[in-house]
């Protein structure tokens, strides 16, 4: 019972377009309108994904056989003819040893996704078993003031994304508490924004890889002598400087511009400075600081890859970075999974500001 | 003592050869409980004239006195109603008229401060709107919370920048009654800058037009004597309202075509022509 109300839901929600399309198209009141949305909105992307992966399969397997007749002319050239042919049969025969090493295909791409996801259960199992066997012997030592004993496994592909996640976040909230008192200091106060402007305008472009040496330099010299593992310090450092130019222009301008309506408003009152920055001028100026913040977010989840490929911090960024260096068969295909992942992440990333955005604004047109 | 004097008045926008002067040689008196209207043409300097009068802008020559002493800024005795309302849209009715009431009373309590704002929305009869958001209300409705905002301070004297201004003309009645009435229950001494002459003449005691800027200055003022509490319905068959209001408008009317006739004189266009203006049509 339940079943079927969900799947009519999920029809309604889904096909609500193409149902009424097809309705209206045998009782002949098909509207025009109505099918060019209908096939804008469903058919047309629909279509462009299916075209991506096909192209992507062709293109694929062009670079295969490329890449596979190279190898086999190689052979020939360099051992003569018999050593091509077995070259051409085991590359046919799909033994891993001699595959051609190019661009996966969009079904090895797949498996490979499925493959590391079996890699992260057998890894949990692993974790829980190891869990149970020292709980009883973790507890003795805490008890006699030893440091427990932890996992020291290699991570799964999962918890790299896990990893990551928390570096971005780590970062994009660094860029928040410097980018917004600073943006909100900045635009109230004429001196401090002609201060700080020639300031903003040169660091603004600086590269990622440029801030991650900087905070290196400075990272490393601060932690001297500690043996903690500097690396996400580093990364999540270099993150958050490298992002927060957004939030901290965006949070200057909304600060500057806001109504004068509302000021004269405060004026009237006779608010005193801190009720009308915190009454007044913040609420007002939200809305931009929230866009500030939505661009840094997707500006940190874009540099961590390579601020974490440098700083050797684990994540998504290190993983591409070992699975490159590794060369393994289905190193390419990982790569490219990782991509997919990196790209739908950031993609909800910005979903999730763009709701926050929404959340918290107001429509100025409405109410003035 | 004048109530509110304006002494010899100038206020000048810019600096040197960009300097613009909108109000010149402004003097004005009003005695407490009167309520008095400024009328004159869009453009013609009455909001800087408000703004003067409510401390948002200071004169650039003579003083402004309020009860025999000049004024320094703004004060929650001069309680200000916008021209464009001026709430602010994050906050609902309530808080919005909260807001005010805390600046103007910072020693009540909060349930003292809440019954006030109930007593003055309920007064602009919004109380089902409380918890609304601006951006849910319509344009009267809007400008009836300004007026709760600015009356709940219990401000000493009420300065109106055209606040019916963007309103229809039905709203625009009803809620020029509501502010007579709210005038009429304590005598609160008020200044209504309008460009609508009936609603000037309808509302006050006296109505003083403003020369149109720049250099703007108050004309002589008419005093209205029709009794109060006017009725709108019957205002037409005054004959004191007709009297008042063709003289006012025979008044601006002149000052308009004095002005054509200045800015005629101004831009003689020359009498030049493009070269080969000829040769495009041939």
């Amino acid at each position: 019972m339940k079943q079927s109300i969900t799947l009519e839901k999920v029809t309604k929600f889904m096909g609500l377009g193409f149902l009424s399309t097809f309705k209206d198209l045998f009782t002949g009141k098909l509207e025009k309108e109505d099918f060019k949305s209908f096939l804008r909105k469903v058919i047309v992307p629909l279509a462009s994904v299916l075209l991506f992966i096909g192209l992507w399969h062709l293109g694929a397997k062009s670079l295969y056989n490329t890449e596979a007749a190279f190898k086999i002319e190689k052979a020939l050239n360099d051992q003569g003819p018999e050593a091509a042919e077995a070259m051409r049969e085991c590359i046919a025969s799909g033994d891993i040893s001699c595959q051609p090493n190019t661009l996966p295909s969009p079904t090895q791409v797949w498996d490979s996704y499925r493959s590391l996801l079996k890699d992260h259960q057998i890894i949990n199992a692993d974790k829980a078993a190891f869990k149970e066997k020292t709980t009883a012997l973790n507890k003795k030592r805490i008890a006699e003031g030893k440091a427990p004993i932890t996992y020291t496994g290699r991570p799964s592909f999962v918890d790299q994304i896990f990893r990551s996640l928390k570096t971005v976040f780590a970062g994009f909230f660094l860029a928040f508490l410097i980018a917004v008192p600073l943006g909100i200091f900045i635009g109230l106060s004429p001196t401090l924004k002609s201060a700080f402007n020639w300031f903003i305008q040169i660091f603004k472009p600086v590269s990622p890889v440029v801030w991650y040496l900087l905070v290196f330099m400075i990272v490393k010299t601060v932690l001297i002598g500690s043996n903690e593992d500097s690396s996400f310090t580093i990364s999540f450092i270099s993150v958050g400087l490298c992002s927060m130019w957004a939030t901290l222009m965006n949070t200057a301008m909304g600060v500057s511009s806001v109504d004068k309506d509302y000021i004269n408003v405060a004026k009237v009152l006779k608010l005193g400075s801190f009720q009308k920055i915190f009454k007044v001028v913040l609420p007002s100026s939200l809305p931009l600081i929230f866009t500030g913040l939505k661009i840094t977010l997707s500006v940190a989840w874009m540099v961590l890859i390579a601020i974490e490929l440098l700083a050797q911090s684990p994540g998504l960024g290190l993983f591409v970075w070992e699975e490159f260096q590794n060369g393994a068969n289905d190193s390419n295909a990982k790569i490219i999974v990782a991509m997919f992942i990196i790209g739908i992440i950031g993609f909800l990333l910005d979903r999730l500001m763009l709701t926050v955005q929404n959340w918290v604004s107001f429509d100025k047109t409405d109410a003035i | 003592m004048a109530y509110l004097e304006l002494n010899n008045i100038y206020k000048t926008y810019g600096q040197g050869d960009h300097a613009t002067e909108v109000l010149s040689n402004i003097n004005l008196s009003i005695e407490e409980g009167e309520f008095v209207a400024i009328v004159g043409f869009t453009g013609s300097g009455k909001t800087t004239l408000v703004n003067l009068i409510n401390g948002l802008l200071e004169p650039t020559k003579g003083e402004i006195l309020f009860k025999g002493e000049p004024i320094q800024g703004s004060s929650h005795e001069r309680g200000v109603i916008f021209q464009n309302y001026s709430l602010l849209p994050w906050l609902t009715v309530g808080q919005n008229v909260f807001m005010a009431v805390k600046e103007a009373f910072p020693k009540k309590s909060k349930e003292e401060l809440n019954e006030l704002v109930a007593e003055y929305i309920e007064m602009v009869s919004l109380t089902p709107a409380i918890n609304k958001y601006p951006k849910e209300l319509s344009g009267g409705m809007r400008q009836r919370v300004a007026v709760a905002r600015a009356l709940a301070m219990k401000p000493e004297m009420i300065i109106m920048d055209e606040p019916l201004g963007a309103l229809d003309a039905l709203t625009r009645g009803n809620l020029q009654d509501e502010i007579l009435n709210i005038w009429g229950k304590d005598k609160r001494t008020a200044l209504l800058i309008t460009n609508d002459m009936d609603e000037g003449i309808y509302m006050a005691d006296r109505i003083i037009p403003l020369r149109p800027g720049p250099n703007a200055t108050l004309a002589p003022e008419f005093k209205i004597d029709i009794e109060r509490p006017r009725d709108k319905t019957k205002m037409n068959d005054n004959l004191n309202f007709k009297e008042t209001r063709n003289a006012i408008i025979e008044y601006l009317m002149d000052i308009g075509n004095e002005r054509k006739s200045e800015a005629k004189e101004a831009f003689v266009l020359p009498d030049i022509r493009p070269k080969d203006f000829v040769y495009q049509f041939k």
